[in-house]
């Protein structure tokens, strides 16, 4: 154990993770995301189904943030249009709160996000699987679903090479949904963490690697990462 | 070089790039417009193929019968639709567990399930697909895609083309500019080493198999089932994709001095939850090990209780439709029997307690 410990200080880190690190990585980012972010529903760990009588092995599991609502602002032209992400529950409570003819608008414009997190061991990377649906339950096509991404995603994927959607089965829940695809995420992990093997020390590496990691992969999907977490990095 | 070793590795792959699987594909109910109904169609599916390329041949039986509309090709199996991105061969080895010959499917070209399945668009999504995961079985194998995204368009296309059209030497002729082979020649080296050598000494045979450490590329079909079933029809129908495990993990090797690592091994090092203490120790995952007796310390999830785990019993392999020994090495199960994406799909059965069945 000694040995292998000094091997992968000396290693060169990849911009990769094993299995159990990411458990205690994402451990470390929902509970920093529910310090920073008070008004948004926190992202839960959900142990892999066919292990939850395992306790052992409630490692296995994904990272899940359900229930965000994207709201569409009225203004017509596109470069005005803002993002504004809403919890579900808070959105009932708007809705008490406006006269009939703007509750119409505001319901036609919800489009509600599902967003999980799951370790691929392939790639020994975190991927982010979303998928969408209207109000009613019917899944957004993919057409709908850029006119909701940030102007500037579309920007990040076509620059980057790495970064693109597909749409995958879920790795656990046998159904479609859409992911950032993974290969290149390692690449651009290591440029974060300048590929400082040095970090690896006192697992700094694992604690912070997924605030990071979101900091990059949030902007595609137009989910922000509050500054208060961002300031968490710096050492 | 060995004479020996190099034709049976090339009858393996032959037997296995020869395999099909007979399909008898009926039109389904709703979409007969004709009377009398059309008979279904009898097709000759590979095994190392996917359904949907299935579609040119289809097409001619059912078309003058079909409702107005477009195609959206799929298919399913007593009620289950079937995962078209899953190889032929495999879809038949884990759902037909008496295997049915020929293999009665229902095929549609409407309806098309969404919600359930991913969408295909014909060849191309299968193409796609199918690139997909030589590049993940590229990244597994080599820590990067490079060798893939850099190949020549006019290579990519017969590589393609080799694979629509079951063509081994042209598949190989551009899949060996990938070098993707973990294992090939280390084992056929050692093999040759052994057979020019005196066949006596057993403890040259087991230094033989040992292989570099590494990752190789496996997909995982895991099914459970609760009680021994005394032959192939009493084994539980798959009637729901919930009641499947899919489990793509690549098997990590270790270099272990005079023992050679068995398909038995590398099943149970991919299901460390069933088979506790079968895992080889992994760098990073070192501290597995120790969260296991420190499990009520999880502050993830304080209310988990440790429950004793169990040894599940495997109770069936299949690989390329055979049911290999499962002692054999791991290396010649890989060599011989992936598929020509690089990746070896296996279907396994468990024999677990209630409490741990997949529901």
């Amino acid at each position: 154990m000694d040995q292998k410990e000094s091997v992968r200080d000396i290693t060169p880190w990849d911009g990769t993770l094993s299995s159990s690190d990411f458990f205690s990585a994402a451990c470390a980012f929902s509970e920093k995301w529910k310090r920073f972010n008070a008004f948004v529903p926190p992202w839960l760990w959900v142990p892999s189904r066919k292990h939850h009588l395992l306790s052992s092995h409630k490692e296995e599991g994904y990272l899940s943030l359900e229930g965000m609502c994207l709201i569409k602002s009225s203004e017509e032209q596109e470069s005005c249009r803002s993002q504004t992400w809403k919890e579900e529950s808070s959105i009932s409570q708007e809705e008490e709160a406006v006269d009939n003819a703007t509750l119409v608008c505001i319901c036609d414009e919800v489009n509600h996000y599902d967003f999980h997190i799951v370790y691929s061991p392939s790639y020994r990377v975190p991927v982010l699987y979303f998928r969408s649906y209207h109000s009613d339950g019917q899944p957004l096509p993919f057409g709908e679903i850029e006119k909701d991404l940030p102007d500037h995603s579309a920007k990040i994927r076509s620059e980057s090479k790495w970064t693109f959607i597909t749409q995958e089965e879920h790795p656990y829940l046998n159904r479609p949904w859409y992911k950032l695809h993974p290969c290149g995420t390692s690449e651009w992990m290591k440029l974060l963490f300048h590929g400082d093997t040095a970090l690896n020390k006192n697992g700094f590496v694992i604690e912070h690697y997924l605030v990071s990691w979101f900091s990059v992969i949030g902007q595609v999907v137009g989910l922000k990462i509050p500054l208060g977490m961002l300031e968490t990095l710096s050492c | 070089m060995s004479g020996a070793a190099t034709v049976s590795a090339s009858e393996a792959h032959k037997l296995v790039w020869e395999g099909s699987v007979p399909l008898l594909i009926h039109l389904h109910d709703s979409e007969v417009t004709t009377l009398p109904p059309p008979p279904p169609a009898l097709v000759l599916a590979p095994r190392l193929g996917y359904l949907p390329l299935l579609i040119s041949e289809l097409k001619p039986y059912f078309s003058s019968t079909l409702p107005p509309g477009v195609d959206t090709l799929w298919f399913e199996y007593r009620g289950l639709p079937l995962k078209w991105y899953i190889p032929t061969g495999v879809l038949f080895d884990l759902l037909c567990v008496e295997p049915e010959r020929p293999w009665n499917l229902t095929v549609h070209f409407r309806g098309y399930p969404s919600n359930l399945l991913l969408p295909c668009e014909g060849e191309d999504s299968v193409k796609w697909s199918f690139i997909n995961s030589l590049k993940e079985a590229a990244y597994v194998t080599k820590g990067n895609c490079k060798n893939v995204m850099n190949m020549s368009q006019s290579d990519q296309v017969e590589l393609w083309r080799s694979v629509l059209n079951g063509n081994l030497e042209s598949y190989q002729r551009v899949s060996s500019k990938l070098k993707l082979g973990t294992f090939e020649d280390e084992y056929t080296e050692n093999i040759s080493a052994v057979s020019t050598a005196s066949q006596q000494n057993s403890g040259e045979a087991d230094a033989a198999a040992q292989v570099k450490s590494g990752r190789i590329p496996v997909r995982l079909y895991v099914w459970t089932v609760t009680e021994d079933f005394d032959d192939l029809e009493s084994a539980p129908q798959i009637d729901n994709w919930d009641k499947v495990s899919y489990i793509n993990r690549p098997v990590e090797i270790q270099k272990e001095d005079g023992k050679y690592f068995s398909l038995n091994d590398a099943i149970k090092s991919l299901l460390p939850e069933y088979f506790p203490g079968s895992s080889f120790d992994n760098l990073g995952d070192a501290s597995t090990k120790q969260s296991v007796g420190d499990e009520r310390e999880n502050t993830c999830d304080p209310d988990s209780s440790s429950l004793p785990l169990e040894n599940a019993e495997i109770k069936l392999v299949r690989i390329q439709g055979i049911e290999p020994c499962l002692e054999i090495p791991f290396s010649w199960v890989v060599n011989n029997l992936m598929n020509p994406e690089y990746f070896l799909h296996i279907c396994v059965c468990l024999k677990v307690s209630e409490a741990n069945a997949l529901q």
